[in-house]
Parts: structure tokens; sequence; C-alpha cells
């Protein structure tokens, strides 16, 4: 295991490697998001309660799951970054970053649509949606970060540095953010209630949650791709890789 | 440790007292910021007494938050600029802890005087007296709190140009579970319920921030000098 | 299949404007995610590749004589 992450340290190792992941994961997860898309939209039943509106679940769940763990990603490649140092986890942040703030934004807006038929408003405070509100701040501190710093090696560390502050921090705001939203609430009232999901409506959006953690993967493949081509412009391994 | 360490940070406490004491304007400030804008909220909202009242806890808590991003911004400017922090880096000791002196100092100056200071400004928004001990005590441990996480955010934009907007930006996120557990310690408070389980969950958030803090101080400090 | 008709499916039994809502703002969002870094990609690649031939070109021209390139 150790070797594979020594090579993906080096970047004409990570480039072919980029090429080739990017080539078979793009019709995967087409595929796959297509045959999710159909299945949840068209081949799903209603919701007892909800009626249609709950198809919005299909990609609401996904995008805010995947955008969770990706913030932990982008720690982790902090952490290599900054203990290892290993210079393709800086280009790896820089690409996590974006793209999960991204599906963080999805995440809230389909949340708010969906909050519109459901409970009649545009946006609700519930504890969940709060939380993946201060995940987005979170990202964008992290981009905003980045983007302050002339030095582009210090601001890795400092993105570095910052991500693993939010990690150790974001189980807490999670917490913290429920127990205040139980504190104002009636108790009578449940909006984010737990009820037993039916199998015909799991299975589709466990497919959906695979598509998009593929989805996020490519994503981040191809900027980190594009990176590698912007700043190894100069360099003899990827001019002759590429004619 | 060598042995010198706590002679060294005696000294190093001793100093950042006494430089900030020198300005005496710069610790009386925020707490003129701090009445200004709970002033505001009167202006903004009305002045029906019991709306004041519900709100107050809420509004305490978030203009103590505001005071503290402000002063945050300036804890690692001084000595950054005039080359003091650099000293700090490279000394034998470890910056860690003098890191942690440091915030210590500030937020002695900062946010024990807000403690100190807030049954005046509970009076204004009306708040039942019977929630000031409370009030007190959760700003106390909570601006501990409050100034270790802006000093973490202050520590990694002490080298940027434009650094203050990205430190609240950044701080913000990160102080929400004190906002939660401030607010609610003192919400129960005035409704006369006990608030001791958030009052105790402040004191975690404070006792882990003490022990975690520092570390990430003296990383961005070391980040911030080498940019 | 639930719905019997193409109607039924965009109507949505009153909720079609908010699912189809959310779900093109969350197509385009992905879309864009995907498309444009490859796309920066085929243009660097396609820069680079012009780049190797002029100075493949460069380098044999001076090869055969000594003429400054133009």
């Amino acid at each position: 295991m150790w070797s594979i992450v020594h090579k993906m340290g080096s970047p004409p190792w990570f480039y072919r490697f980029a090429n080739g992941a990017i080539a078979w994961l793009l019709p995967i997860v087409l595929v796959a998001l297509v045959v999710g898309c159909v299945w949840g939209l068209l081949v799903a039943p209603p919701d007892y309660r909800q009626g249609n509106s709950y198809r919005i679940i299909f990609i609401h769940v996904p995008a805010a799951v995947v955008a969770l763990a990706g913030y932990y990603v982008m720690a982790t490649a902090g952490l290599m970054s900054i203990v290892w140092k290993i210079k393709m986890a800086d280009t790896a942040m820089r690409a996590l970053a974006p793209v999960g703030a991204a599906l963080t934004f999805v995440a809230l807006v389909t949340g708010s649509i969906w909050g519109k038929p459901t409970w009649g408003a545009w946006w609700v405070w519930d504890a969940r949606i709060t939380s993946m509100l201060i995940l987005l701040f979170l990202y964008l501190g992290v981009m905003a970060l980045s983007e302050a710093f002339d030095n582009k090696a210090a601001a890795a560390k400092a993105c570095a540095v910052l991500s693993l502050v939010g990690t150790v921090n974001i189980p807490i705001i999670y917490k913290s953010v429920d127990w205040w939203y139980s504190l104002h609430q009636p108790a009578s009232i449940k909006f984010t209630g737990e009820s037993a999901i039916d199998a015909s409506m799991l299975y589709p959006l466990l497919l959906m949650i695979v598509a998009f953690y593929g989805l996020f993967a490519l994503c981040v493949l191809l900027r980190m791709r594009t990176e590698l081509l912007t700043t190894h412009r100069q360099t003899s391994w990827l001019r002759s890789e590429l004619s | 440790m060598l042995p010198e360490a706590g002679a060294f940070l005696r000294y190093q406490g001793r100093r950042h007292l006494q430089v900030a004491l020198r300005r005496p304007s710069d610790i009386v400030g925020p707490l003129i910021f701090f009445l200004m804008v709970i002033t505001l909220f009167p202006i903004g909202l009305g002045p029906d007494p019991t709306v004041l009242a519900a709100l107050a806890p809420g509004i305490l808590w978030v203009v103590a938050l505001l005071s503290s991003l402000v002063v945050s911004g300036r804890l690692f400017q001084a000595d950054f600029e005039d080359g003091t922090l650099e000293q700090l880096v490279l000394s034998p000791h470890p910056l860690a802890i003098s890191a942690m002196v440091e915030v210590l100092c500030h937020w002695l100056l900062s946010g024990v005087l807000l403690a100190l200071a807030s049954p005046a400004f509970a009076v204004l928004l009306n708040m039942p007296s019977r929630a000031i001990p409370v009030l007190m005590t959760s700003l106390a441990l909570g601006t501990l709190c409050l100034s270790l996480i802006g000093a973490v955010a202050a520590s990694l934009t002490v080298a940027l140009r434009r650094g203050g907007v990205l430190l609240s930006l950044l701080s913000i996120p990160l102080t929400v579970p004190v906002l939660i557990f401030g607010t609610a310690a003192v919400r129960e408070a005035a409704l006369g319920y006990d608030p001791s389980s958030w009052l105790a969950l402040l004191g975690a958030l404070a006792a882990g921030g003490c022990v975690l803090a520092p570390f990430a101080i003296a990383a961005g400090l070391r980040i911030s000098l080498e940019a | 299949m639930y719905f019997e008709t193409w109607s039924a499916v965009w109507h949505m039994e009153g909720h079609g404007p908010y699912v189809w809502a959310a779900y093109s703002i969350t197509a385009l969002i992905i879309l864009f995610l995907v498309v444009s870094p490859w796309l920066r990609g085929r243009q660097l690649t396609r820069d680079i590749r012009y780049d190797e031939q002029r100075r493949a070109a460069v380098s044999t021209a001076s090869g055969e004589n000594h003429a400054p390139e133009t």
C-alpha cells in the first residue's frame, strides 16, 4: 500500500493514472447516474406522506453524504501534505475544495426546494440543513485561504492546518446544532424524523450515493489533471507524454 | 523543557500585559464597540422590553462573538510587524506553549473584561437578573474558546495583506458550538431552569481547545512566517 | 413504471415544478463541474502539442542551416 502512495506522489505516474481512471470512470458514472435517476424519478412509488416531492431525496442525500465525506478526504490530503510532504496532496486539496463546496451547495439548494412543498417554506432552520450550511462555510474558508496566499506552498500548508482544524470541529458542530434544534422545537414536530425507508426507495438511493461518489472522484481527478497540465507544462515528461 | 522555560514564559506574559496596558484604548475600545452594537438592537428591533428580554441571551452572545473577532485580528499583528514573532518562533522554547501564553494574556484583557462588564449590558436589554451570574460565567468560558479559535485563524492570516475579513470567515463556522452552548446556558437560566449541563459543555470546549489549539496556532505561525 | 403518461411524469401530481427544478439545477452544476476542467485540459494538451511541434520544427530548421527562424 505504501508503494502506491509513493507512486501517486509522482506527477508523471499520477498523470497516467488519472487519464486511465477518468477513461473508465466517465462511462460508469454516467450510466449509474442515468439508471439511478430513471429509477428514482419514474419507477419508485411516491411517498405515503410527501407524495412525489420526496424524489428529490435521490440527489439531495447523495450530494450531502459525498460533500461531508469529501471534507474528510480533503483533510486527509492536507495531513499527507504536511506530514509526509507529498506535493500531489497539495494538488488534491486544491481540487477537492471547489468540488466539495459545489456539492454542498447542491445539497442546500435541493434541500430548500424539497422543503417548500413539504413544510411550506423555502428555508427551514432544521439541524441537518444548518449543519450543511456551516459545512459550506468551512469549504469556502479553505478556498478563500488558498487564494489569499501568494506563495503556493505556504497556501497549501495553511489550508491543510485549516481543514484539519475543521475536521476536528465537524462532529462538535453537528452535535451542537442537533441539540440547538431540539431546544427550539416543540417535541411533537420533528422535521427530520427518522422513518424506516422502504426497499423500493432504498435501492435507488444507494445506487445514487455510489454514483455521486464516482462523480466526485471523476471531478477531482479532472481538476488535478488540469492542474498538472498547467504547472508541469515545461517539463520533458509531459511533453513526451503528449507527443 | 529548558530550565529557564518557566522564567521565559513569565517574562513573556508580563511583557504582553505591560505592552497592552500601555494603550488602554485598545482594551476599552472593544468594550465600547460591544456597548454600541448592543444599542443597535433596540433601535433596530423596537424598544418593547419583553421582546428584548426574550432575545437578550442571543444578542449578547452574538455581539460578544463579533467583538472577539475584532480583537483577534490584532493578536499577532504587532508582534509580526516588529519581528518579535520571528524571535518567538526561532527561540528554543516550545512555540505551542508561548502561543498559549499569548492567547491567555489576550483573553484576560478582552474576554474576561467583557464577562465582568456584561451585567451592565444585560440590564440594557432587560434580561432577568437571575441569569446574570450564568451570563458572566458563560461569557468567561466562551470567550476563552473564542480567543483560541480566533488565535488559530489569526496565526494563519497574520502574514496576509487583507487578512481581517478572511479571519472572520475562517473563525465564524468554528465558533458555532460555542455560541449554541453559551446562549442555551443563559436562556435556561433566564427561564429559571438549571444551566449546568450547558456550562459543562462550554467548559469541555474550553478544556479541549486549550489542549489542541496551541499546536494549530504554532503550526499556523510557522507557516505565516515562512510565507 | 409508476407513472402512466409523460404528462403525469411532467406534473408529478402537483410536485412537478419542484422535482424538475431540483434535478435540473443539480444537472447544470454537475455538468459544469465535469465539463469545465475537461475542456480546459483539452485546450492545454492542444497548446502543449502545438508548442512541441514548433519546437521540433525550429530544431530541425537550425540543424540544417543556421538561419534564424522568423
